[in-house]
């Protein structure tokens, strides 16, 4: 299996067009049109921003004009919503030149996808679909890991899903799995803790059980975001991972749990349907900013004590 | 490469048996999917079905939100739900979806009362491929004042890549720029015949309406005639097409690139 000597987040390149903003420690919201002008009128701040990858592909217009604005002030973390790494048929490889095109052009701190499918045959079903952990599959995906680091140039960071239903033929856990494709590819994690809470919620596990299994020292980003409540066939709570409100406390709690294991990482609010106003989504990163700032004192102090 | 495991049936075939029923609400629950303790999953799967569906609709929504505001939420949402199961996106780039969104609307049954609704939705989706065109400084006035006026029948101009016209025979321009403005949009219709361009020349996409004669002019234009010959063409279509007020708006609108400067 072929490795990659890969940049690391932040790390500088040859020539950037941009500068070269850390990432390190940084809280962080999705980068929304809506907010736009407000995010501008308060000129630089130690923030980064996350857009999803495809709404940029297009050729030019305001979405570029609004991404070269703030990629000037601050960090940016490109995230793939359609990959389809997680999927049966080979990768789009005019997708996967649209999406190098926006690393080079963007120069990201961090690049991320999903361990999920979206597209089969010529259909693409614009939702995160759930894939069977197997040896089949997992080969297959680290596959397509490869062929993503390999066309970028660097490493990518992959996302933890958020699922509501599981396949029997499974023959491992997620967090086996994902292990596995770590040591495989050599890439990072997105952790989202959302995620971990709906699906530990949605199938009867608990979600600091699967942190403890989780290779959490390759945890490059962390999402958080909010859910909300439905019911499954037999009347008990099913969660939906919505990004429509605020985070919710329980996500918080083991979001403070991963920052005592791990220390400070870059981490983000999502947000993306049901707005709020500017000033109460960066409240929402201020929180995590908080708390990502308790842990960079307590690891600085950390390190004092032993030298 | 990592090696490659054994590709059982269960490996090459859940794909197609997880998203067949997606999109069609009267194919049960694929039987390869199941709740946690051997709890069922039509519910659980039922959130897939939904998330797949609503989140298209939101996406014609958002492109098309003057065709929405004209047959209000709940007739829009009908209409695109039975577009979405008929016509799936085929690319990832959402912005690209709904290319037959109008003509869909042209056929759907339960739209004939508002004949115009197709334009005004062919106009919206215009509007979209203007947003995300290529940013081209467009060709100024001045500059076409530069070239020799012997030389004018023979030069082509290029279009900029936002430029777009949609013909209507109906007042869908009318009728688009009041559904997408404050005002109320009724009381709009039933004006003749417009033509539509779409320009970017900065960032903001404009929206007008095009002479008489027009359209006819500028579609030979675009296809790489010369301004003679389209302009011959328009006279010919109807003699009272103004030439210099023609080209005049079409330069101001932002509608081309460069001059090719033909032969002569």
């Amino acid at each position: 299996m072929k490795r990659l000597a890969m940049p690391s987040a932040g790390q500088a390149s040859a020539a950037l067009s941009f500068p070269a903003h850390s990432i390190a420690g940084r809280a962080g919201t999705s980068l929304k049109h809506e907010h736009l002008q407000a995010i501008l009128a308060e000129g630089k701040r130690d923030r980064f921003f996350e857009v999803h990858a495809e709404n940029y592909m297009g050729a030019g217009g305001p979405p570029h004009a609004a991404l070269n604005q703030i990629r000037r002030d601050h960090p940016v973390s490109l995230h793939g919503v359609c990959m389809s790494i997680g999927g049966l048929q080979p990768l789009d490889k005019a997708h996967l030149q649209r999406f190098k095109a926006l690393v080079d052009r963007y120069e990201p701190a961090l690049v991320s996808e999903h361990l999920a499918w979206s597209t089969h045959g010529t259909t693409y079903f614009n939702d995160l679909l759930p894939l069977p952990y197997t040896a089949a599959t997992l080969a297959r995906v680290a596959d397509h890991i490869d062929q993503v680091q390999e066309a970028l140039g660097r490493q990518i960071l992959l996302e933890n899903p958020s699922t509501y239903l599981i396949f029997p033929e499974s023959t491992m856990s997620e967090t086996l799995f994902i292990a596995e494709l770590v040591r495989r590819t050599g890439c990072g994690l997105l952790l989202d803790i959302n995620n971990v809470f709906v699906s530990a919620t949605n199938h009867g596990f608990a979600a600091r059980d699967y942190l403890a299994v989780f290779p959490l020292e390759h945890v490059g980003e962390i999402h958080l975001a909010g859910h909300t409540q439905q019911a499954d066939d037999e009347h008990e709570l099913l969660l939906i991972d919505s990004h429509d409100c605020p985070v919710a406390d329980a996500v918080w709690k083991l979001f403070e749990v991963v920052m005592s294991q791990c220390g400070p990482i870059p981490t983000l609010i999502e947000w993306d349907s049901d707005l709020p106003d500017w000033a109460r989504l960066k409240a929402e990163a201020d929180a995590a900013q908080t708390i990502i700032d308790r842990h960079v004192q307590r690891f600085r102090l950390g390190k004092a004590d032993a030298a | 490469m990592p090696p490659k495991g054994h590709e059982g049936d269960f490996e090459l075939s859940y794909p197609a048996a997880f998203t067949r029923a997606l999109l069609d609400p009267d194919v049960a629950t694929p039987t390869l999917v199941a709740g946690p303790k051997s709890k069922t999953a039509v519910k659980r799967y039922n959130v897939y079905r939904n998330n797949v569906t609503v989140s298209l609709i939101n996406a014609l929504a958002a492109a098309f939100p003057a065709t929405l505001r004209i047959t209000g939420a709940d007739f829009f949402r009908a209409m695109a739900r039975f577009y979405v199961r008929a016509a799936p996106p085929t690319s990832p780039l959402l912005f690209d979806y709904g290319r037959d969104f109008p003509d869909f609307i042209e056929r759907y049954e339960y739209a004939r009362s508002v004949p115009w609704l197709a334009d005004v939705a062919r106009i919206e989706r215009a509007w979209l491929d203007a947003y995300h065109a290529a940013d081209v400084q467009p060709l100024m006035p001045n500059d076409l004042a530069a070239i020799p006026s012997e030389r004018l029948p023979n030069i082509v101009l290029k279009p900029h890549p936002a430029m777009r016209v949609v013909r209507s025979r109906f007042s869908a321009v009318t009728i688009f720029t009041a559904s997408r403005s404050d005002r109320p949009a009724s009381h709009v219709e039933g004006g003749g015949p417009e033509d539509a361009l779409l320009t970017r020349p900065a960032l903001g996409v404009e929206v007008r309406r095009l002479p008489s004669g027009g359209a006819i002019f500028l579609s030979h234009l675009i296809a790489g005639e010369s301004l003679g010959a389209a302009a011959s063409a328009a006279l010919s279509d109807g003699p009272s097409f103004d030439l210099s007020a023609n080209i005049r708006g079409l330069l101001e609108a932002g509608a081309f690139t460069t001059i090719l400067c033909g032969e002569g």
